[in-house]
């Protein structure tokens, strides 16, 4: 036996359950060091809030106060009554005022306005004659987004104007012809549809660059080579580092949501319980991508830089920008590929729809799915070594 | 325990390379249990690599052998258990306080009081009255009691300290030793690597490696008299042109400045004698014949290394 035996132990080692102490360990770990961290800790409520202000009131798809020009070929009661309707909008700034077809063509190529309505020669006369001429409207089309919601309300509008301000013979039929109509989205309130999307998006970034920072940021400031002379393993290191932001994770979700409902007024139709569920599953999915990106990064820097290339596809491919079904079809396959697809789609639906698990079942397991996945890739690229 | 025949580590034949270069090279040796084993050799030489390897965290190239018994190969999450690793650069977290830090490898290795257990550990190492404070704030001396005491919490069976004691001030460096001896009289085993000769002479055994290769080992008194150095310590006055003048005669292998005299060594003591004969007589130098120093040793095996491997 050995030369000389070591006393006993003052402390007693647990055998058991060694799995869940270690990760346990760990997670109390996580979080002293996360509340140490004020600025990241300060990041956590600020960046949702801050995001969710700008997108839901800055980042107004609904025009508002357009510069407008308009065109005037005929002075008559009937074109000043549209002119005022569509300025009572306050979606239109008429701002010039021109006779000349140049002109008006010049303050649409030199941007000066977004917005042109023409009003032709010898129209009030068409009107009254019922001839149905056309009001000749001009938009700016380099914004697509405000150009066709502004062109999508001018329709009904100006029907509204007419029938109250005008004294022809029978208002129910369009006196005129403009084709746009925004017939789905008849407020064109577009926080009803961005704010379920920015939970998913602010979750993504958020999550992703937390746990993408954390091994690199251990490899970088040298604790590391401690750790990994302990006998902890990978997968506790991974669920010490992904427990903490979950929560995180939830608080952000839940201050986004408050701040719709409660800001912007977007209903949740559907049951907030399975919301919180699912939520929580793209939240650790997140997590686990974040985290493998950092085991497979050198330094803080690269881990930044995969995080961003794994945010914008996100963002671009999701249908948080763009209609999904709009998109060619690898792009769709690729959006498929991504959490904040699905849960896009799960958080709208139960938000806005009111939809149950049953509606949503292909994507909840899309969401496990690419969550696994990547926890096991993350956990097989685990370097237990300083090899 | 199995392999208890006392020996802590044995390992034959270690190799390790990094892009091409070989850091070390069929590295053989054996700890006894119980004892203080002191690592030496110059920057660069794999010390570092070595201990790494010896705890699990880097696998040799080839090569094998067990430490505490388990294969180094093999059982790496066995030996984790029962080994502490103190880093040469400090490894804990700069942003736990003391307290947490120690809590935090107490729980990692499992013990059932992690409170308990770090707060005997910090009245141990003598950092009562700085609990709360921040790992990252400490001195370095601080630093490195905390340090030694986060790898002995989990009660370990062998000891690796790499440089432990770099930066730090000699009262500090002697009460780390003070530890080190108790803790080795207690039946733990320590491999410790140092830059410094007194700490060297505190260890029962040495051995020196340079550029990978392990050059001498065994007792300190073992080491010097396996180096068949023959050492003359000169006084008087102008050693400096007298070290210009010595240096690369035959047989003279080293002439070193020690304060106000001058160390001339080599192996071959008649060709270093008929060397150093036409400044023997000179009256304004005193020549002594004395045994060498260990650093004569070292600066030596280092200078003959370099021949060889460079």
């Amino acid at each position: 036996m050995s030369a000389v035996d070591r006393p006993a132990p003052a402390h007693e080692i647990r055998e058991r359950f060694g799995f869940w102490w270690r990760s346990y360990a760990m997670l109390i770990k996580e979080f002293i060091q996360l509340k140490r961290d004020r600025v990241s800790f300060a990041m956590i409520v600020m960046l949702p809030v801050m995001q969710l202000l700008l997108f839901g009131y800055a980042i107004n798809t609904t025009p508002h106060n357009l510069p407008s020009a308009v065109l005037l070929q005929e002075d008559s009661d009937l074109a000043r009554s549209i002119l005022k309707a569509l300025e009572n909008t306050a979606y239109f700034r008429f701002i010039y005022e021109v006779h000349d077809v140049d002109d008006f063509d010049n303050l649409l190529k030199s941007g000066k306005v977004l917005f042109g309505v023409e009003i032709p020669r010898g129209f009030e006369r068409a009107v009254r004659r019922g001839d149905k001429p056309a009001l000749l409207v001009a938009a700016d089309a380099t914004d697509p987004v405000a150009a066709s919601a502004a062109l999508g309300s001018l329709g009904m509008v100006v029907q509204t104007a007419l029938q109250h301000d005008l004294y022809i013979g029978d208002p129910p039929a369009m006196p005129f012809e403009i084709r746009a109509h925004a017939r789905y989205n008849p407020a064109a309130v577009s926080s009803l549809n961005i704010v379920p999307g920015l939970v998913g998006t602010i979750l993504t970034m958020t999550m992703l660059i937390f746990t993408a920072l954390s091994v690199t940021r251990e490899v970088e400031r040298g604790t590391m080579e401690s750790l990994l002379s302990m006998p902890i393993k990978p997968v506790e290191v991974m669920f010490g580092k992904i427990i903490p932001y979950v929560l995180v994770g939830f608080v952000q979700a839940f201050l986004i949501i408050s701040i719709g409902v409660f800001l912007f007024g977007v209903p949740v139709l559907g049951n907030l319980f399975l919301l919180a569920l699912l939520s929580t599953l793209f939240i650790t999915a997140n997590l686990a991508i974040g985290y493998t990106i950092s085991t497979v990064v050198q330094n803080q820097l690269q881990a930044m830089q995969m995080s961003m290339m794994f945010f914008l596809p996100s963002i671009l491919l999701s249908g948080f920008m763009f209609p999904f079904a709009g998109m060619p079809a690898w792009a769709q396959y690729v959006g498929e590929g991504l959490p904040l697809t699905h849960y896009i789609r799960i958080v709208r639906a139960i938000m806005l729809k009111g939809a149950t698990m049953q509606n949503l079942r292909f994507d909840t397991l899309a969401l496990a799915a690419l969550m696994l996945i990547a926890m096991t890739i993350a956990v097989t690229r685990f370097r237990r070594t300083l090899d | 325990m199995s392999g208890g025949n006392g020996i802590a580590i044995d390992v034959k034949g270690l190799s390790k390379s990094f892009g091409g270069r070989e850091v070390v090279h069929d590295l053989s040796m054996q700890v006894k249990r119980g004892s203080i084993y002191g690592f030496l050799g110059p920057n660069g030489s794999g010390k570092t690599t070595t201990i790494r390897i010896l705890c699990g965290l880097l696998t040799p190239d080839s090569g094998e052998g067990t430490c505490l018994g388990y294969d180094i190969l093999r059982d790496a999450e066995k030996i984790k258990r029962q080994v502490g690793y103190m880093t040469q650069r400090f490894s804990l977290y700069q942003d736990l306080s003391v307290r947490e830090n120690l809590e935090f490898v107490a729980r990692l290795y499992g013990l059932r009081d992690a409170r308990g257990a770090a707060r005997d550990m910090i009245k141990r190492i003598g950092l009562s009255g700085r609990e709360e404070q921040l790992a990252g704030e400490l001195s370095g001396g601080w630093k490195q009691r905390l340090a030694l005491g986060a790898c002995t919490l989990p009660n370990p069976q062998l000891l690796l300290l790499d440089e432990p004691t770099a930066g730090v001030d000699p009262k500090a460096r002697r009460d780390f030793w003070n530890e080190i001896h108790a803790l080795a009289a207690d039946g733990l085993t320590v491999l410790v690597s140092t830059h410094y000769m007194d700490e060297a002479e505190r260890c029962h055994e040495i051995a020196y490696i340079a550029y990978g290769h392990l050059l001498a080992h065994g007792t300190v008194d073992e080491v010097i008299a396996k180096s068949a150095l023959t050492t003359y310590t000169v006084t008087g006055e102008d050693l400096n042109s007298l070290t210009a003048q010595l240096t690369g005669k035959p047989g003279i292998d080293m002439v070193a400045p020690f304060g106000t005299s001058l160390h001339v060594s080599g192996r071959d003591v008649a060709a270093l004698e008929s060397s150093i004969a036409p400044w023997r007589e000179k009256a304004s130098l005193h020549w002594q014949k004395s045994a060498p120093s260990l650093e004569d040793v070292f600066i030596e095996l280092m200078g003959r290394s370099k021949d060889n491997f460079q």
